[in-house]
C-alpha cells in the first residue's frame, strides 16, 4: 500500500506544478489580451478613414474601373492565412487551418490553382508537412504587431493580385467576438467588395486626378485590412490560449482534488491495516 | 484667426490632433497651403515634412507618404508612418541614411534602387524634422 501511496503522492505534486503553469499563462493571456484588443481598437480610425475616403471615390462618378474592384475569371487564388507562433490556445490554429484546407481540397484539383501565404510558425508547419508550398511566409511577429511587421506580405499579395498572379485573394483569420468565442472565417479581400464600397458619397476634389488617387489608396487599403486582420487574429490568439489555460487550471484543481481523496481513502487504509495488525498480534499472544 | 482641426493617424495610432492655422503639405502635384474653409480635397502626399502653423510657432511632423483628406474644417492625414521630432531616434535614421546610399551607389536592380531610393527619403526626412 505504501508504494501506492507514494505513487499518487508524486502524480499530485506533478499536476500542482502543472496547475502553476497554466495559471501563470491564463493570467500572463489575460494581460496580453486586453493590450491587443487596445491595439485593435486604436488601428480602427485608419481603416475606417480610409474606407471612408476609398468608397466616395469610387461609388462617385464611373471610376470602379479599377482593376482591384473588378471580378474576373479565376484561374488562380491566393489564401493568406493568419496563426500564431505557439500553440497552447486551444483550437485556434486548428480550426483556422481546418477551414483553410478543407476550403482548398473543395475548390482546387491541382496545386498551379491556388497559393498559400502564411503568417505564424503553427501555419507554416501545418502547410509544409503536407507538402503545400507556400508563396510567403513571416514567423515571430511581436505580441504588439507594428504595420511594417507585415507590410512585407500584404504588399506582396496585393501585387501578385495587381499583376495578375492571383486572380483572387482570400484572407483567413479567427475573427474576435469576446474572450472566449473566436470564429475562424475566410473573406475575399481582392478584388474589393463593390457593397462595402458604396458608403456615403461627398464632393471631393481629386489631386491631380480620381483615379491616381485611387491607384494609390486600393493597395493601401488592402494592406491595412490585412493589418486589423491581423491585430484582431492576435486578440483572438490571447482570448483562445486564455480561455483553454483556465479550462487547463479548472481540470488540475479537479484532478488534484481527486488524488488527494484516493490518497487519503489509502492512507486511512493503511492505518486501519496497521491497526488491525497490532490488535491481532497482541491478542494472538494472550 | 479662424482655425482647422488636423488630425495625424498611422495604422497603429494617432499621432497629431491639434487645432492649428495652416498647414502645409508637399502632395504628389506639388506643395500645398490649407486654410480653414478649403474646398474638400484628396491628394496622396509625397515622403516630406509638414508643417502645422499655429500662431507665430511652427510644428514640424514627419509623414512618410500616406495621403491628405481636407474638409471644410478638418484636415486628416493618413499615413502608414509619421513621427513627431521628439519620437525620432536620430541614430537609427543616420544609419539608415548611410545604408540607404550604399545601396544606392552599388547600383542594383531596379527594385532595390527603387526601396532604396524611398528609404533614403525616409531616413532624410526623419534627420530634418528632428533638426539634424
Amino acid at each position: 500500500m505504501a508504494k501506492g501511496m507514494r505513487e499518487i503522492k508524486r502524480s499530485i505534486k506533478s499536476k500542482q506544478n502543472t496547475k502553476q503553469i497554466t495559471k501563470a499563462m491564463e493570467m500572463v493571456a489575460a494581460s496580453k489580451l486586453r493590450r491587443a484588443q487596445e491595439a485593435a481598437v486604436a488601428s480602427r480610425p485608419y481603416t475606417d478613414k480610409l474606407r471612408e475616403v476609398v468608397a466616395s471615390i469610387a461609388s462617385g462618378s464611373g471610376n470602379s474601373k479599377h482593376p482591384m474592384l473588378q471580378s474576373r475569371s479565376v484561374k488562380r487564388t491566393a489564401y493568406l492565412v493568419i496563426t500564431s507562433d505557439r500553440g497552447l490556445a486551444g483550437g485556434y490554429n486548428a480550426n483556422i487551418l481546418r477551414k483553410v484546407l478543407m476550403t482548398i481540397r473543395e475548390n482546387h484539383q491541382s496545386a498551379d490553382e491556388y497559393a498559400v501565404l502564411v503568417i505564424g510558425r503553427k501555419g507554416r508547419d501545418f502547410f509544409k508537412r503536407r507538402n503545400i508550398a507556400l508563396a510567403d511566409e513571416i514567423t515571430g511577429l511581436s505580441d504588439s504587431p507594428k504595420f511594417s511587421d507585415v507590410k512585407q506580405i500584404a504588399s506582396a499579395a496585393v501585387k501578385g493580385y495587381e499583376d495578375g498572379v492571383y486572380d483572387e485573394l482570400y484572407l483567413a483569420y479567427n475573427e474576435f467576438h469576446n474572450a472566449i468565442t473566436q470564429v475562424p472565417v475566410l473573406k475575399r479581400l481582392l478584388p474589393l467588395n463593390q457593397e462595402q464600397m458604396s458608403g456615403a458619397k461627398s464632393d471631393y476634389e481629386y489631386e491631380p486626378s480620381p483615379e491616381d488617387v485611387l491607384s494609390v489608396l486600393l493597395p493601401r487599403y488592402a494592406e491595412t485590412l490585412v493589418f486589423s486582420a491581423l491585430l484582431e487574429g492576435k486578440a483572438s490568439e490571447f482570448g483562445a490560449r486564455m480561455t483553454a489555460m483556465g479550462n487547463a487550471t479548472k481540470n488540475a484543481t479537479k484532478m488534484i482534488a481527486d488524488l488527494t481523496l484516493t490518497y487519503n481513502r489509502a492512507r486511512q487504509a493503511a492505518i486501519t491495516q496497521e491497526i488491525a495488525e497490532i490488535v491481532g498480534g497482541a491478542s494472538a499472544q494472550q | 484667426m479662424s482655425t482647422l482641426r488636423l488630425e495625424i493617424v498611422t495604422p497603429e495610432r494617432k499621432v497629431y490632433e491639434k487645432d492649428v492655422n495652416m498647414v502645409v503639405v508637399k502632395g504628389v502635384a506639388g506643395e500645398l497651403g490649407i486654410l480653414p474653409n478649403h474646398i474638400p480635397l484628396v491628394t496622396p502626399l509625397k515622403i516630406a515634412p509638414v508643417k502645422a502653423k499655429i500662431g507665430n510657432n511652427d510644428e514640424f511632423i514627419a509623414v512618410h507618404g500616406g495621403f491628405m483628406e481636407v474638409r471644410k474644417d478638418k484636415v486628416v492625414i493618413l499615413a502608414e508612418a509619421a513621427e513627431l521630432g521628439s519620437d525620432i531616434d536620430v541614430s537609427r535614421a543616420r544609419l539608415a541614411k548611410e545604408r540607404a546610399e550604399r545601396r544606392l551607389a552599388q547600383k542594383q536592380s531596379d527594385y532595390d534602387a527603387e526601396r532604396a531610393e524611398l528609404a533614403l527619403q525616409r531616413a532624410m526626412n526623419r534627420l530634418d524634422i528632428a533638426g539634424e
